[in-house]
């Protein structure tokens, strides 16, 4: 009975699916700031560049069928992680401590990740609102390549201050979500020795400072250039 | 010597609403152990004829896992790799107010003031803490069987975990991992526990389930607050033998 349950039910089968579909939505954000940084091109080259790579994200067959797997996993962790892991971990201590220093024994990011998770979800649905939506559901004028013109929409909304403050913002709670989620995934999945362990917190920690803030130098620079 | 206000948890039984009570203890004398100077507290209770505060111990010297208390927001007080009775009245000052709260999980009720119910523990041994042994008469000597040296480190550091459950009251989930790992390490990485070695660890992760322990979200606290130090490889090591024996069981 319990082998049965074991990939589905338990407290461990939870943890499994979290942690593989977290380090598939790191792999996702990698694939999706490369594209992101050929709008920091000469403005004359960005334009034909992103929407080239709008046209090829929206068209190309794998793309297409990972971008379902990418639909799932960010609904799968955010339900997983906020519906499920956040709200059992509640109630396991129906009475908290009248004292608590939890800052001595483990970091600030470990102990929010579904507040940080949260946050994070809702920036996504704003963001998908904003590009995927209109992109998808709309008509959006052509580019002189006969491209519908991804860039323009994206540089219209970049030149919002509020809207360029809440990406960076977001892009820092990703930041703190994946200091601790990087790491977190392999321990999960088992992956913890004294030869690895070092490189799997090296390579997580530089990640989450550096993607977060690629994607967050982005907006910035359009804001303040064009 | 020093004079100090304690806020302490009282609760007259399980069903009962507790709440934080203040008291005074004067000349407290810095070489006392931390239970000493509550059994300093509920002498001078007894003399005023009130209900002494219940606090677990026996031992006393770190080792038997029965003392507990969150003291001043930390499983057995500030010092690390030690237990309740081996905190001494040292670390603290002249005029503190120090917190003292019982465990805090769903899993481990309250039975009485500082005194939780942590059979859960035992229940989850029951599912799977135990080996296999010839009972014909011919019982092997266990040093006969050779067991690579980092093994027998590994296993012996895992079996140091006391059961005192300071790794439950740290966690923001009051998660049970550190020390089921614990016990599933011990008997996994040594030949005696191999013939239960999938049926354990599938066994005691159901039972902690079944307990009500939160999980586990790979905050590190439990091993920092752990009077043992049991490390967090025990916690992959469960990890790995509990996703193994469920791809192949």
């Amino acid at each position: 009975m319990a082998a049965r349950s074991a990939l589905l039910k338990s407290s461990l089968a939870k943890k499994y699916w979290m942690s593989l579909t977290g380090l598939f939505l790191c792999l996702f954000l990698i694939v999706h700031l490369a594209g992101n940084l050929t709008l920091l091109k000469d403005a004359a080259d960005a334009g034909p560049a992103f929407n080239a790579y709008t046209e090829f994200m929206t068209s190309f067959p794998l793309i297409k069928i990972s971008s379902y797997l990418l639909y799932f996993s960010i609904l799968f962790h955010a339900i997983d992680g906020i519906l499920i892991l956040t709200r059992e971990n509640k109630k396991a201590r129906p009475v908290n401590y009248a004292s608590n220093k939890a800052e001595r024994n483990s970091i600030w990011a470990s102990r929010n990740m579904g507040v940080l998770g949260t946050a994070i979800f809702i920036f996504i649905v704003l963001h998908m609102a904003n590009f995927w939506f209109k992109y998808k559901f709309t008509d959006i004028a052509m580019d002189p390549g006969d491209l519908p013109d991804m860039y323009g929409i994206v540089v219209a909304s970049f030149q919002e201050g509020w809207y360029t403050a809440v990406y960076v913002v977001s892009m820092i709670v990703l930041g703190f979500h994946l200091w601790h989620g990087f790491e977190s995934a392999f321990q999960t999945l088992g992956i913890n020795h004294h030869k690895y362990s070092p490189i799997i917190q090296g390579v997580g920690r530089f990640y989450s400072v550096v993607v977060p803030a690629l994607f967050a130098i982005i907006p910035i620079y359009i804001f303040l250039n064009l | 010597m020093m004079n100090l206000t304690l806020k302490i948890w009282r609760q007259a039984d399980a069903k009962s609403q507790g709440k934080m009570e203040t008291f005074k203890v004067t000349e407290i004398s810095e070489h006392m152990s931390f239970l000493e100077m509550l059994d300093v507290l509920n002498e001078q209770l007894i003399n005023e004829g009130k209900d002494p505060v219940a606090f677990d111990h026996d031992c006393r010297e770190g080792i038997c896992g029965a003392c507990s208390l969150y003291i001043n927001g930390q499983p057995h007080g500030p010092d690390r790799a030690i237990t309740t009775c081996q905190l001494h009245m040292r670390t603290f000052k002249d005029g503190d107010t120090i917190y003292i709260e019982p465990w805090r999980a769903k899993a481990f009720p309250v039975i009485k003031d500082l005194v939780v119910d942590r059979t859960a523990f035992d229940r989850i041994m029951q599912s799977g803490g135990y080996v296999s042994v010839n009972t014909s008469g011919n019982t092997i000597d266990a040093n006969a069987i050779p067991i690579p040296k980092e093994d027998a480190d590994n296993a012996f550091d895992a079996a140091t975990c006391i059961g005192c459950g300071a790794c439950v009251a740290a966690c923001k989930n009051a998660s049970a991992m550190l020390f089921v790992s614990a016990k599933v390490s011990q008997l996994a990485l040594l030949p005696q526990g191999k013939v239960e070695r999938q049926d354990r660890v599938l066994n005691m992760v159901e039972q902690m389930d079944k307990e009500g322990f939160g999980n586990c979200t790979n905050t590190g606290a439990c091993s920092i607050e752990c009077p043992k130090e049991i490390s967090l490889e025990n916690i992959a090591r469960l990890n790995r033998e509990y996703l193994m024996a469920s791809l192949t069981k």
